[in-house]
């Protein structure tokens, strides 16, 4: 992990890898979405749920997603904080829109899929509130971040306060246990083995890796913008010189 | 120790007194506090079942007014730069000012809070309890707050940003006090939420101070 790590610091040879891996996981997660997408139609309705359950492989991705990009997030940031590594800084810049996106994504699905569950659009339950919380710990990330006109002080202060976010994380993960009222617990990973019948369990992971592999792209095309924007930004500081 | 000592007393003495203090935070609690009924209307039975979570809200939201002025004043009068530079680790300079801040607004509102929640309807059995946590969750809102107000040193518009930053860490906080009163007031077991308040208090007395040095460090280098 280190050494993958220690690798991938040289902007060089991240630039490397990166122009091969952002279109492989960008096709891995098409072919992915699609295969998932299938089964997920061509899976039953749930006895109690109809087609309703159908909206759980596009909702629990997301959310599983918004937490993940939000510890990715943090990793960086710890890097970037802690050994000052530039390419970490980029790393966490770029990911911050695409968790936001994520977790806005997971919101929005919820609240679909609440209506004719639970009879509203939105409950008050502790972890549809954990989830709304990490949104606004991103937006509190991205507007710390645009309000700071000195990029070095701002990028450390941004990932000082995603490194205090990240005690939300474990927040949002265990509210369920916590506080546990409308909201189902766990059930892929519960104690035990899985609740869930196959049918429903495989194009959900199917979907959970494709979502995975769309963020892998999503995320190394924006390093890839980031370090562009600062080689850009250096050349005409060179210029202006 | 007599440096520490002196530190507390100047940051409670700028507390108190420029640009009102207490005055301003106890009328913006009581100003708030009136909008209320106001607009949800005056009949008791209704109004007493929300005023433990609304003194409770209205606290919090208080809790944000001096944070402005926590860091802001002396990093812009180069006060700071000799603190960090001063004999005292800026971790404990930044708990100082941050306890200092709370002795001065936060434990004062704690007597106003229940004062709003009886005249807003709520039983006065509930005073002792939302005294308790309104010193707790002050104590919490101000260590919290200070790592907002530190990391938005610099910023444009920093009064905005630090709400903005602050009021997804209340979260918690406003969590577990809330569900304290709330399990009080329908008679069923209130110390976990209570406990949890407590822990989330200390968790921010402890780790607090060193976001909010490494906020100061970067913002004065």
């Amino acid at each position: 992990m280190t050494q993958a790590l220690a690798f991938l610091y040289n902007p060089h040879r991240f630039m490397a890898f990166s122009a091969w891996a952002a279109p492989l996981f960008g096709a891995l997660a098409l072919a992915l979405a699609a295969a998932g997408l299938w089964l997920g139609f061509a899976a039953p309705e749930d006895y109690q749920q109809g087609d309703t359950v159908r909206i759980m492989f596009i909702h629990v991705p997301a959310a599983w997603l918004g937490l993940f990009v939000y510890v990715c997030l943090g990793g960086a940031s710890f890097l970037s904080l802690v050994f000052r590594q530039a390419l970490a800084d980029a790393a966490a810049r770029a990911a911050a829109p695409i968790g936001a996106v994520f977790t806005a994504l997971a919101l929005a699905t919820g609240s679909l899929w609440g209506k004719p569950m639970w009879g509203a659009w939105w409950v008050w339950d502790a972890r549809l509130t954990s989830v709304l919380v990490l949104f606004l710990f991103y937006l509190a990330y991205m507007a710390l971040r645009a309000a700071i006109d000195d990029e070095a002080k701002g990028a450390r202060a941004a990932a000082i306060l995603a490194l205090v976010g990240l005690v939300n994380v474990p927040i949002v993960h265990w509210s369920v246990e916590w506080w546990n009222t409308l909201h189902q617990g766990r059930t892929v990973f519960a104690a035990g083995g899985s609740r869930a019948a196959t049918v429903f369990l495989v194009p959900l992971l199917l979907m959970s890796l494709s979502y995975m592999s769309a963020f892998g792209a999503l995320w190394l095309v924006r390093i890839r913008g980031e370090v562009w924007r600062r080689r850009a930004a250096a050349a005409e500081a060179r210029l202006a010189r | 120790m007599s440096a520490a000592f002196r530190l507390l007393r100047r940051e409670m003495a700028i507390a108190w007194g420029r640009g009102g203090g207490l005055l301003v935070t106890g009328g913006f609690f009581a100003g708030a506090t009136l909008l209320l009924p106001l607009a949800s209307g005056p009949e008791p039975e209704r109004l007493a079942q929300i005023a433990p979570g609304a003194a409770w809200t209205v606290l919090a939201l208080s809790a944000l007014l001096g944070l402005e002025r926590l860091f802001e004043r002396d990093f812009e009068d180069g006060a700071l730069d000799l603190m960090a530079h001063a004999g005292l680790p800026l971790e404990f300079t930044c708990a100082l000012k941050c306890l200092g801040h709370w002795l001065a607004t936060g434990a004062p509102l704690a007597f106003l809070a229940p004062v709003a929640a009886i005249a807003l309807g709520a039983s006065p059995a509930l005073a002792p309890l939302l005294f308790a946590c309104a010193l707790a969750g002050g104590l919490a809102f101000a260590f919290t707050g200070g790592i907002g107000a530190a990391l938005s040193l610099g910023a444009r518009r920093g009064g905005l940003l630090t709400a903005v930053i602050v009021l997804p860490l209340f979260v918690p906080p406003v969590i577990f006090g809330g569900g304290a009163l709330d399990a009080f007031t329908s008679g069923l077991p209130w110390r976990a939420g209570f406990a949890l308040l407590c822990a989330y208090a200390a968790a921010a007395v402890a780790l607090g101070p060193l976001a909010m040095a490494a906020a100061c460090r970067n913002a004065l280098s």
